[in-house]
């Protein structure tokens, strides 16, 4: 008896865990912006507008025509509907509130936490069908449509 | 009727101001172009060269398109599929003026450091339009 309310407690523990995680993942689930989805997902999946502060956002459409090796300059009407937009839906949740080296999600505290070595060994990102940290879908089956939940990883061999 | 005329009128009026932002086009529309603007005719063989070459820069066009883009090509940094760039097997290319122009923008600029001239565009796109199936 003790046992099995046990059981459920730490069930209802891990729930509420799972669900703080989500949070610090990508924070409320927001439509995506076609206008995002058509310009910024043409090379790379639309990262969620919740993984990286609002200043974040701001320095890399500031900068879009050096944007981390590429010139992915936009017209003045897209900048504006695109950044406002991340600035309205930037992260907020305390974990991802501090903007992480170059502005990269993968050098974020929350990211790294949540990829440590015994999680994803070192030689997993080495493998030609993931090749970088960047690469959300490699693992994250439906990265594309927003989604990071642990049961959609799948971890290439 | 009065109303209906000038509902009509409100509606041709709205649908000139709006077509330019459309630019449905076709391939060889945007290669006339670029041609008249050149002021010369349009080399592929010049077109295929200067697409499948470096230019002082770590990329060519192919390193993402490859070599022959009647294929799906790869992004050299992120891993993302690249549609085909030929017309002849992605009916989508070179249809939207403001598209194509925002591609050779950003792209030449990553391959030559520089936009591409006219000369060069109209040399890139009649190449591709040779690759048939």
């Amino acid at each position: 008896m003790k046992h099995a309310n046990f059981k459920s407690f730490a069930l209802a523990g891990l729930v509420l865990v799972c669900t703080a995680a989500a949070q610090a993942d990508g924070g409320a689930r927001v439509p995506l912006l076609p206008k995002y989805q058509q310009e910024c997902a043409a090379c790379h999946i639309a990262y969620l507008p919740g993984m990286l502060p609002a200043a974040s956002w701001q320095h890399l459409m500031g900068s879009l025509q050096k944007h981390y090796g590429t010139d992915a300059s936009l017209d003045e009407g897209s900048l504006r509907e695109i950044g406002g937009w991340l600035q309205t839906h930037a992260g907020s949740y305390k974990r991802v509130s501090e903007a992480p080296p170059q502005d990269r999600i993968t050098k974020s505290a929350w990211f790294l936490r949540k990829h440590n070595t015994r999680e994803v060994p070192p030689e997993v990102w080495q493998r030609p069908a993931v090749g970088s940290a960047s690469n959300c879908a490699a693992c994250h089956t439906q990265a594309a449509d927003g989604r990071f939940n642990e049961r959609d990883i799948k971890i290439p061999r | 009727m009065n109303n209906l005329t000038s509902w009509a009128r409100i509606g041709i009026l709205a649908g000139m101001a709006l077509s330019p932002l459309a630019q449905a086009v076709t391939p060889a529309d945007q290669l006339a172009a670029y041609t008249t603007q050149a002021g010369a005719a349009a080399q592929p063989a010049r077109g295929q060269q200067l697409f499948t070459s470096r230019h002082g820069k770590d990329w060519s066009c192919a390193s993402c398109h490859t070599a022959t883009p009647t294929g799906d090509g790869k992004h050299a940094s992120t891993g993302k599929l690249i549609a085909p760039l030929a017309p002849a097997f992605n009916p989508d290319r070179f249809t939207d003026i403001a598209k194509s122009e925002k591609w050779f923008r950003r792209n030449c600029n990553d391959v030559l450091g520089r936009e591409c001239t006219a000369g060069e565009k109209a040399d890139v796109l009649s190449w591709l339009l040779t690759l048939k199936r």
